[in-house]
């Protein structure tokens, strides 16, 4: 066969591939913008569920996930982006530093239901705060350390050098040097990983199952030892463990889930691209 | 004063760069602390190799080989399906698409990366469940099949953006040495890029597997829970990931299925750790 032919070929079936990588999503948002839409107004916003959950809509599901995404950013940002600064302006590449990277790897490697026995493990059990926002919270939070860390380590070492040695060639600290002239450069990476922390944890059912998530709770918490609804465990609930559930509300979940989590990766990607573009060094 | 302050800081950032290494160690303490307890009254021989997982009948037998030969199936199935499409569309993007083309393919991939597996779950329970069953003439929908499909398709943004990033990191001078000598564009690929991009491919290979097998949600809404050894891949199944899921909520606190539940927590703890530890050093054995 003629090396031409062969190419030709080739090129096809890796394009094939592509295809069938590509295709499913667009058919994916289709189909739950197709169906979900219709399922979508006010009322469904914000409403309580009723009827079982076959009526109504999902108001204390988008509170709850609300809650649970401010908590577990509340205290994930300012750990993550210490330990990022940590990682890059206070240590040298060693075995410790190897150590903390593993560790970081294998924090995003770990399944999300093994978050969700240590969360009940550690916060719920031990820590007595029982099925609760805080516990929530916090398992969310650990577990999108990783994201947070690697993109403000990303946004650091986008920044010159040359910064840096010309502020403590003033004789500015170290720690003065960060915080004026370091982490203003890197505010808007830092604040683009925390946008993509809090979709990754506004999606995420698997952890929430024994440390918060309530099956139905029609009203709003009142603390944070209050259990809440989520929309992601919400749909699980009602695709699976509730029988005939009118479609349009379960679409229309999905749809609301849908919409949260890729606007706010969206939001994510566009900032980080306008960024890019106007970087100035 | 200053001084006081920059030290007390400098300690803060300190106890923030080493908090993961203690999150990671504190996971592993409490998931064995929880755990072990099993182990007094179950030897691990037992657990690990008992074929029947009847965790409330009386006595309750904790056999998890059908939950492990459950997820094996679920994640071989996926790793089929997804290691050559994955691979096949991480070349085409890295070396195949043009610039503009590229963006757009990145930023799809992107998309699919940030839907919730829960979402998946659902919609493979709508459209790919009475796809299956309808097709393949079987009783149910919800099989290891299923499962191995939506998984595959969950596994391909850590694969296609990881090999994508191995492929794009072979030095340009490679593929111009390679022209220079008359090779093709698709030579080049096969013979240039693909050999120089190897350990990355692998790493990228392990760590979509990684995900596959600690997958949780879709995998439990789409392969039909049935705790038994698969014949098939047109049999329902279990995964571990799915058995915590599914019975935690139910499982007394301090009894001995709980325990078992956060052995089976130890079990993927392991796999993860192994497949991360792995691909690391796959990635780093590049340079």
């Amino acid at each position: 066969m003629k090396p031409h032919t062969k190419q030709r070929i080739a090129f096809s079936f890796l394009f094939l591939c592509t295809l069938l990588v590509i295709l499913p999503v667009g058919l994916i948002l289709i189909i739950i913008i197709k169906n979900g839409l219709p399922a979508l107004s006010w009322q469904f916003l914000t409403d309580i569920p009723r009827a079982g959950m076959r009526e109504g809509g999902i108001f204390p599901a988008i509170i709850g996930t609300f809650y649970l995404v401010l908590g577990a950013i509340i205290f994930a940002l300012p750990i993550g982006v210490m330990c990022a600064i940590y990682l890059n302006e206070y240590t040298k590449e060693n075995i410790f530093s190897r150590l903390i990277r593993l560790a970081i790897i294998n924090l995003a490697g770990i399944p999300s239901v093994v978050y969700g026995l240590f969360g009940m493990a550690l916060f719920v059990m031990f820590f007595k705060f029982g099925t609760s926002i805080l516990s929530g919270a916090l398992t969310l939070g650990i577990m999108i350390l990783p994201v947070i860390i690697t993109s403000t380590q990303e946004a650091l070492r986008s920044v010159p050098k040359e910064f840096r040695e010309v502020s403590f060639s003033l004789g500015i600290s170290k720690w003065q040097t960060i915080k004026r002239v370091v982490l203003p450069c890197a505010f808007p990476g830092i604040i683009t990983g925390a946008i993509l922390g809090i979709g990754r944890a506004a999606g995420e059912t698997a952890p929430l199952l024994f440390t918060v998530a309530a099956f139905y709770l029609p009203r709003l918490p009142r603390s944070i030892f209050d259990q809440v609804m989520a929309i992601p465990y919400h749909l699980y609930v009602i695709s699976t463990q509730i029988p005939n559930i009118p479609e349009k509300i379960r679409y229309g979940t999905a749809l609301v889930l849908v919409i949260l989590v890729l606007g706010i990766n969206l939001f994510a990607i566009i900032l980080r691209i306008k960024l890019r573009r106007k970087q100035r060094w | 004063m200053s001084k006081i302050k920059e030290f007390i800081i400098e300690k803060i950032i300190f106890l923030c760069g080493i908090i993961t290494i203690v999150f990671i160690i504190l996971i592993f303490l409490f998931l064995l602390k929880e755990g072990l307890s099993l182990f007094k009254s179950v030897r691990i021989f037992e657990f690990i190799f008992g074929k029947n997982w009847y965790p409330i009948s009386e006595p309750p037998q904790f056999g998890i080989l059908p939950l492990i030969l459950g997820s094996l199936l679920v994640t071989l199935g996926a790793g089929i399906i997804s290691i050559p499409v994955g691979i096949g569309c991480a070349i085409f993007i890295a070396e195949v698409a043009p610039r503009w083309l590229k963006d757009i393919l990145k930023a799809f991939i992107e998309l699919l990366a940030a839907i919730p597996s829960v979402v998946l779950g659902f919609i493979g329970m709508v459209t790919l469940v009475p796809f299956v069953k309808n097709f393949f003439g079987l009783p149910t929908g919800l099989t290891a099949f299923t499962g191995s499909i939506m998984l595959a398709f969950m596994a391909m943004p850590t694969m296609v953006s990881i090999a994508e990033d191995a492929l794009y990191a072979v030095p340009y001078t490679y593929k111009e040495a390679a022209y220079a000598l008359g090779a093709s564009r698709w030579q080049t690929i096969y013979r240039v890029i693909i050999p120089g991009a190897f350990s990355g491919i692998l790493a990228a290979i392990m760590l979509g597997i990684g995900r596959v097998v600690g997958e949780t949600m879709a995998v439990m809404m789409l392969t039909g829970n049935s705790a038994r050894i698969p014949q098939s891949f047109f049999d329902p199944v279990r995964t571990l990931t799915a058995t915590i899921a599914n019975e935690m909520g139910e499982a007394v606190v301090g009894s001995q299925h709980y325990f078992a539940l956060f052995s089976i927590g130890i079990v993927l703890f392991i796999i993860s750790f192994f497949v991360n530890i792995t691909a690391d050093i796959f990635m780093h054995h590049k340079k």
